[in-house]
């Protein structure tokens, strides 16, 4: 067994270097087929009848005019008559048909008949939500009431997070094909080889008899791990239409509806410190909804990152008449930093000091990683002048755009999930890399590619990489920020296996040693003698006949090659125009860790992406519903707004390498850097204007109410 | 999107002919950018299209004795590249703003100046004025955050979603239709109405009449601009939108017009913002008094009130940048 490790920095020829994405050109020249661009020959439209009420009781369905109709083959009842329905857009009767208008026509031809019942979608208001707010467990750490007696300077806040969608620019969807008794299902998915499994029950079959595929996916950011209703049903109406492929993407309004959404989180925060900006005592009531199923923040996790030593907390869980809840790129995190970062933000403000000083102050709350957020703080500050740009609340600069600084820092795990990956040597040279996971545009092929390729000496074009099958061997699915540790671990894993059993093939014919080998740069040649070596193709060749396919696995002995627990801190510039409320950011800057980077050039764009994300979430992304109707009012891209390239500001990224953070191994990315730019932009506003926007996304309707109640200049114009 | 019939003449006789005398059953499709919206959403469900762009009298922009005259298939990049446009800032202005550069290469002047409004309520199906079982007006009881605080003391609570209309108001502009009792012209703020039931609609144009052409009166002598207030760098709905024609008399307004956009059912011209200015020298001071008055008369519906402060910031910053505008 080899001994497992990553490459010492000098060897490295491609782990850490800036490499284009391999689908790059796919995907900007059209080419990429995504599940969405599937078309089977002979293939029906599915389409989904959905509630157009947020909760009621279905009392009676009648399908028969749309079975009638010519061009529809399928027709199905998904909940029927009894069954209560508890938000909008719930999925009531399936449908396939030739084409897509056949099979609107054939939904709006189906007759429901609901009882309809009491709802409550509103979410901010505790008192609207009765006795479907149920509070959970306090939990106690120090003694509160002794340190806020003890405390010099009390600050006492509220800070909510309105409730969001992921609004992927692929919706949800998903094709089904039965060949007798084998399905063949293309899908848009985080989780290539976990979804047989959720579909084999539904629909009477087995796991092995289910083909899941998958080439391309635009975005899923946590909201596509399972099959969903709509999915499963294509199966359904598949097996209906004697095995004719369904397709099912939903449309608009229903990606916003009812696939997936980041729960609200409002906090009443009261957060106390000595003089010199110790923080000692902290209490947090909060609450939110992730829609029917309750949920919400776990509130031990407050205050987050920085871990005041004495602390109480509550939070309540409203359960409302909307889709549950789906994991949204760092679950929780954006809502607990926002709260957080904004409350000790504003402490430090009735300190008077530059909450930069105030969170180096206290950094040693942040546990044993305290000295990397110093240096990760005091990167970002370099990064955007903080020193030099930053001033104590309230611009007081002429005119009405006020402009200030804010900043908030963010942890993460991260750590590798279970990966098998074969790598197959071809006695031709060619190299192929397989495995069943997917590359969810963070770049999983290409990290693939390079770790092969690097072990091998051989550049990223000679790695063929095959992903998006679950015939390939099982790797996780893509959440959590896990792919980059498992997938990279296991293909490292078998390429240091198969590279042993190459050199032992080889090393007669060089009259070495097998342990005296080395592979760089497209030779298999004897360490120290650049005289002895063959062509890659050379000692391919050397093992005959047959292929060589080695598993590499993902967690493995003895070695661990992935790493768990990263930090971050993100600064914002934001311009505020006190006559309108609108905010313009002018620059965000992102210092984050993640261990050993596979490639610098992804890396990056993961923290460019999620800033660009932060910046959508903290100005424009809001899923609003309407207590009058039940119904959500902004299922679609005009008012349900996504930050274009106009409104992103500069952004700058520096990724932290070297000593200290290469060593701990590869750790996952995809989630951290979207955490701190909401609370970023809030601290930054705040600094503007000299007053606190207490909710997000920071809105003109809410900036000119705070700059209202602070008596600002709005009122004046 | 229910099936329909696509019709394509060449005349404006042969396009009214084929329109029905009821509204439903039959949709003029200009550039489609709103209508094709409706029909998905299953708001309109016409049984035929007839499409205009195949009309040539409705088509080209050129000068004539008395100004400008836009056919109303003439798609709204047009407007912006016109050279001829570029002497009427205020609808250069406006033009230029509209949602994107696919939309604006798709959407017509007409159909900009006859587009439904983007209330949500609408959009869900429950009808321009949006009422409840009771007859009681959603836009009341639920979210309005993005509905009228002017003209809306009933029934509608809508905003009118043209940034082409307030501008070519605030120039003067008349507006052409065409139907089966042939030709009749109409000054465009006299076009827009605020329906009393949810049989009329927003403008005075019948089933079976089509909008030919705007003719724009030349703004020689004057300074002219609009101003939006959108939350968005592009493509995003305007807050709040003002239009500002400004007549000079040395350096003293001697006659104004001031137009707002997404404030009201209709575009809404406020006299009392016109008068604020008539007289006066353009300063902050008086752009400020101007916007004042503008919504001297506005009224919060609930979620709305911090419109009222972006239309008076429109008003107040149109009237700031045509003064400081050529003519």
């Amino acid at each position: 067994m080899a001994e497992y490790k990553w490459p010492e920095a000098e060897k490295r020829t491609l782990i850490g270097k800036r490499i284009s994405r391999l689908d790059g050109p796919v995907k900007v020249s059209g080419k990429a087929k995504y599940t969405y661009d599937m078309n089977r020959p002979g293939m029906l439209y599915g389409k989904i009848l959905r509630s157009p009420y947020a909760h009621a009781k279905i009392v009676s369905i009648d399908t028969s005019a749309a079975e009638g109709m010519p061009g529809v083959k399928a027709v199905r009842i998904i909940q029927g008559p009894g069954t209560e329905i508890q938000w909008q857009g719930d999925e009531i009767v399936g449908v396939a048909a030739v084409d897509e208008p056949t099979a609107e026509d054939a939904i709006r031809a189906i007759k429901v008949e609901y009882q309809i019942l009491p709802h409550l979608v509103i979410d901010n208001d505790l008192q609207a939500a009765g006795d479907r707010a149920k509070p959970t467990q306090e939990e106690v750490r120090g003694d509160p009431e002794k340190a806020f007696k003890e405390s010099d300077v009390i600050h006492e806040g509220f800070y909510g997070s309105s409730a969001m969608t992921h609004c992927c620019l692929e919706p949800h969807g998903c094709m089904s094909e039965w060949n007798g008794n084998e399905l063949l299902v293309h899908v848009s998915t985080q989780n290539v080889s976990g979804i047989a499994s959720q579909m084999a029950g539904p629909l009477k079959t087995t796991a092995g008899n289910i083909r899941v595929k998958q080439d391309h996916i635009g975005g899923g950011f946590g909201s596509k791990f399972g099959p969903d209703r709509w999915g499963i049903e294509t199966a359904h109406l598949s097996k209906l239409a004697g095995g004719k492929p369904v397709k099912i993407m939903l449309e608009r309004n229903a990606e916003l509806m009812v696939a997936g959404s980041r729960p609200s989180a409002f906090a009443q925060v009261k957060v106390g410190a000595k003089k010199d900006g110790t923080l000692i005592a902290w209490e947090s009531k909060s609450w939110g909804t992730g829609g029917i199923t309750g949920g919400g923040l776990p509130s031990n996790n407050f205050p987050y990152v920085v871990v005041v030593p004495n602390a109480r907390r509550q939070n309540i869980t409203i359960s409302n008449n909307v889709g549950g809840q789906r994991a949204w790129r760092a679950p929780n995190h954006p809502q607990l930093a926002l709260a957080t970062m904004a409350a000790l933000d504003d402490l430090a403000a009735k300190l008077n000091m530059d909450p930069l000083d105030f969170f180096i102050k206290n950094i040693g709350l942040t546990g044993q990683r305290a000295e990397v957020y110093r240096e990760e703080l005091l990167k970002a500050a370099e990064l955007i002048d903080w020193k030099k740009k930053w001033h104590p609340r309230g611009d007081t600069t002429a005119g009405n755009i006020k402009r200030g600084m804010g900043l908030s820092i963010h942890t993460w795990g991260g750590r590798g999930h279970n990966s098998d990956c074969d790598l197959t040597i071809y006695p031709d040279g060619s190299v192929e890399v397989k495995m069943g996971t997917q590359d969810l545009g963070t770049g999983t092929r290409t990290a693939l590619a390079i770790v092969a390729g690097d072990a091998f000496g051989l550049p990223v074009s000679a790695i063929k990489v095959l992903i998006g099958d679950n015939r390939y061997p099982v790797s996780g699915g893509s959440g959590g920020s896990t792919t980059i540790g498992g997938v990279s671990s296991s293909t490292r894993r078998a390429a240091q296996d198969a590279l042993e059993q190459l050199f032992a093939k080889a090393a007669p014919a060089l009259k070495a040693q097998p342990g005296d080998l080395e592979a760089v740069g497209g030779k298999v040649r004897v360490k120290g003698d650049t005289t002895r070596s063959l062509t890659w193709q050379q000692a391919c060749a050397k093992l005959g006949g047959m292929p060589l396919t080695v598993r590499g696995k993902n967690p493995g002995p003895p070695q661990e090659l992935t790493n768990v627990g990263v930090g971050g801190a993100e600064m914002a510039d934001v311009s505020v125009d006190t006559e309108t409320g609108i905010v313009k950011v002018n620059k965000i800057v992102c210092a984050q860790d993640c261990g050993l980077i596979i490639n610098m050039k992804l890396a990056e764009s993961q923290c460019y992406g999620a800033m660009i994300m932060g910046v959508s979430y903290a100005l424009y992304e809001e899923r609003i519903l309407d207590q009058a109707t039940g119904r959500m009012l902004n299922a679609n891209m005009e008012f349900y707004r996504l930050a274009g390239s106009g409104d992103i500001g500069e952004l700058v990224v520096h990724m932290m390498t070297g000593k200290g953070y290469d060593e701990r191994g590869v750790i996952g990315l995809g989630e951290p850097p979207v955490i701190s730019p909401g609370a970023a932009i809030s601290n930054a506003i705040a600094n503007a204007i000299g007053v606190r926007v207490s909710v997000m996304p920071f809105t003109p309707d809410r900036v000119l109410k705070a700059l209202e109640t602070k008596g600002g200049n709005n009122a004046r114009v | 999107m229910r099936a329909f019939e696509y019709t394509s003449p060449t005349t404006k006789q042969q396009a009214v002919a084929l329109l029905e005398s009821t509204w439903g059953p039959t949709a003029v499709l200009g550039g489609g950018t709103d209508l094709l919206d409706l029909m998905k959403d299953d708001v309109e469900t016409p049984k035929r299209l007839v499409n205009i762009k195949d009309v040539k009298e409705l088509q080209g922009i050129h000068l004539t004795k008395s100004g400008l005259r836009v056919g109303a298939a003439v798609k709204i990049e047009e407007l912006v590249e016109s050279p001829l446009v570029r002497h009427y800032p205020v609808v250069a202005d406006a033009a230029r703003e509209i949602a994107s550069p696919q939309i604006r290469h798709m959407a017509t002047v007409g159909g900009n100046l006859c587009q439904r409004p983007r209330c949500w309520y609408y959009r869900a199906g429950f009808g321009l004025l949006a009422q409840d079982k009771d007859g009681k007006p959603l836009a009341l009881q639920g979210d309005n955050r993005y509905h009228a605080i002017l003209g809306n003391s009933g029934p509608a609570y809508f905003v009118h979603p043209s940034s082409l209309a307030p501008a070519l108001i605030a120039c003067g502009a008349k507006i052409r239709l065409f139907g089966t009792n042939g030709e009749r012209e109409m000054p465009l703020e006299e076009f827009y109405r605020i329906p009393a039931s949810g049989q009329e609609r927003e403008n005075a144009l019948s089933p079976n009449e089509i909008v030919t052409e705007v003719l724009v009166p030349s703004l020689a002598g004057t300074k002219s601009a609009t101003y939006e207030v959108r939350q968005k760098d592009a493509f995003d709905w305007p807050l709040a939108l003002a239009s500002v024609v400004l007549k000079l008399s040395g350096n003293k307004v001697q006659s104004a017009r001031v137009v707002m956009g997404y404030v009201a059912p209709t575009p809404w011209r406020s006299e009392e913002a016109e008068q604020a200015l008539v007289g006066k020298t353009i300063t902050e001071e008086t752009a400020h008094s101007a916007g004042n008055a503008a919504v001297e008369k506005a009224k919060d519906l609930g979620r709305n009130g911090y419109k009222i402060q972006l239309a008076r910031v429109a008003v107040k910053r149109a009237v700031l940048r045509a003064a400081k505008a050529g003519a």
